[in-house]
């Protein structure tokens, strides 16, 4: 079922232009003063780091929901991305943020760390019930210790940084952070892929599954490694964004025949639409400072979430 | 040697030393009291357990893994559970994961085998009880299996619907497939199977032809009711007290 992907693409590459002239100052590329350097260095990177981010979520919201079967899933609930924000947050606490490298390495390694205790805890089981739970405490884990490193901050810029880089945003960012998600988050999409038959098996339960050859011990891996890959990058250059896997996949399941592998990457697509878009509405909104990114989804999330909620209650979903 | 075995196999707590050799070709009734471990005895044969002692074997050879089992056994859960609202042929495709391939002209016999083609583009959630378990079913003969393993695929269909199944299931076992059915109707599986294996608390308490195997003394013994049998062979109806 490829229906929604040149849809979304279309949509991509109108949106993409539309989002290299918008901001608090609309650029014209033959008037504005300096528009090349603008675009090249500033906006082209900050539109392409949305899309790598929004795209890495997207997928791994679609992939997550498929291996738990459950349409409320996310993928900020099983540690990774608690786990890359803790690792941001103890080079902040460091002091280490100044080097360009050290906080998103520091973030990968947060990530690498929750994605080993998940896979030591659940690997072996290969049940997707102990995954959920042991992914849930590497969240309130990491979580815990984000807390601890903010009320010891060392001193009151450290706590500020703390703060604000938690918020998620794209402010600031540069080709380096483009160079560090893209090669990362793709090849988290390629795993993520990998396992789309395993989860199509999987829709018929677990036995089931199994019966149809699929390796459950395999498929955990790949989801592990694939939303590691995807959700760590994501955190690394643009802090925590909650959200985008937990709606993308419900916007794109209609357009699709509902098999979590044709599910994938249009909702890598629709991930990158929504997350440009919503940093397109941080940039223009005439706020004193611009609205963070994680805050934005946050605000359009809830409703969504709750929406999905009432629609369970009902017996839609 | 195409024949489908367990030798000697126990499984803690749930079977003890269970020995049979399954043939192609025959609609076989696996039969017991709850918990009597016929579930269990159907996923060991399916290579979804593994048995603490004894072996299973396809052919005469220790019964394959991953997509090369699941190639010749196809395995319809007691539960017949599908996460997402699916088409009908979306989930009849599913069949044919083993393969590796869109399996379009399987896909579509199997719609036709069990009058589904009318519905292939319904979402799953539109279809009734008995709708749902002939697609359920197609979805397991898409995959072209040598063996057709299900649980309790009869369990919450009216009468008509459970003939329409075993008669697709009978026209599986005449094109050489095995079929293998947990069944706690002791009146289908008397009338409709080759074979029946009666399991009592992880034992093999009977195996043979329906008649003797489901003989009033056996389901005395295992079911602890007095029973008895009436009408011709392939007729019958068993009348309690």
């Amino acid at each position: 079922m490829t229906r929604p992907i040149p849809l979304l693409t279309v949509l991509l590459l109108l949106a993409v232009p539309l989002s290299l002239l918008a901001g608090r100052v609309w650029l014209d590329p033959w008037s504005t003063p300096n528009a090349a350097v603008i675009l090249a260095e500033l906006r082209l990177p900050r539109a392409l780091l949305a899309l790598v981010i929004g795209g890495g979520l997207g997928a791994a919201g679609a992939a997550m929901q498929g291996y738990l079967r459950n349409p409320l899933a996310d993928p900020g609930l099983f540690g990774i991305a608690p786990g890359a924000a803790l690792g941001a947050v103890a080079s902040l606490w460091f002091g280490y943020a100044a080097s360009a490298w050290l906080l998103p390495l520091f973030a990968l390694a947060g990530a690498g760390g929750a994605m080993a205790l998940l896979a030591l805890i659940a690997g072996r089981s290969a049940s997707a019930a102990l995954f959920t739970l042991a992914g849930m405490m590497i969240a309130s884990l990491a979580g815990a210790l984000t807390s601890l490193a903010i009320s010891l901050a060392p001193n009151a810029f450290a706590l500020s940084e703390i703060v604000n880089w938690l918020m998620g945003a794209l402010t600031d960012r540069s080709w380096p952070d483009v160079w560090l998600a893209a090669p990362l988050t793709l090849a988290g999409i390629a795993l993520l892929r990998l396992a789309g038959p395993g989860l199509d098996a999987l829709t018929l339960g677990e036995p089931a599954a199994r019966s149809l050859g699929v390796n459950p011990a395999r498929l955990q891996w790949l989801l592990i490694g694939g939303t590691a890959l995807t959700v760590g990058s994501g955190v690394a250059v643009a802090g925590v964004i909650g959200f985008v896997g937990l709606i993308v996949p419900h916007l794109v399941r209609p357009l699709t025949d509902r098999r979590p592998s044709s599910l994938i990457v249009p909702s890598a697509l629709a991930g990158a639409l929504l997350v440009l878009a919503a940093d397109v509405m941080c940039r223009i909104l005439p706020l004193v400072t611009e609205l963070r990114l994680g805050i934005a989804l946050s605000l359009i999330g809830a409703p969504f979430f709750l929406r999905l909620l009432l629609r369970l209650r009902r017996g839609w979903l | 040697m195409s024949g489908l075995a367990v030798n000697e196999i126990a499984i803690r707590g749930r079977l003890n030393t269970v020995t049979a050799a399954l043939q192609p070709g025959q609609v076989t009734a696996i039969c017991g009291p709850n918990g009597a471990g016929k579930s269990t005895l159907l996923q060991a044969l399916a290579g979804l357990i593994t048995p603490t002692s004894g072996t299973v074997e396809l052919g005469g050879a220790p019964l394959p893994q991953g997509r090369e089992r699941a190639r010749q056994i196809g395995y319809l859960p007691q539960i017949g559970e599908v996460a997402w609202d699916l088409s009908v042929a979306s989930l009849i495709a599913l069949g044919r994961l083993p393969h590796g391939d869109r399996g379009d002209a399987q896909v579509a016999a199997a719609l036709a085998a069990l009058d589904l083609t009318a519905f292939a583009h319904r979402p799953l959630s539109t279809l009734s009880g008995g709708e749902r378990a002939r697609a359920l079913l197609a979805r397991v003969l898409a995959g072209e299996p040598r063996w057709i393993l299900a649980d309790e695929p009869l369990a919450a269909l009216d009468l008509g619907h459970q003939l329409t199944l075993l008669a697709r299931l009978r026209e599986a076992a005449k094109a050489g497939a095995g079929v293998v059915l947990v069944v706690h109707d002791l009146a289908l599986a008397m009338n409709h199977a080759d074979r029946v294996m009666v399991l009592d608390r992880g034992e093999l308490a009977a195996d043979g032809p329906p008649e003797e195997a489901l003989a009033s003394p056996v389901i005395a013994r295992v079911w602890g009711v007095p029973a008895r049998w009436l009408g011709e062979p392939g007729a019958r109806a068993l009348v309690c007290g």
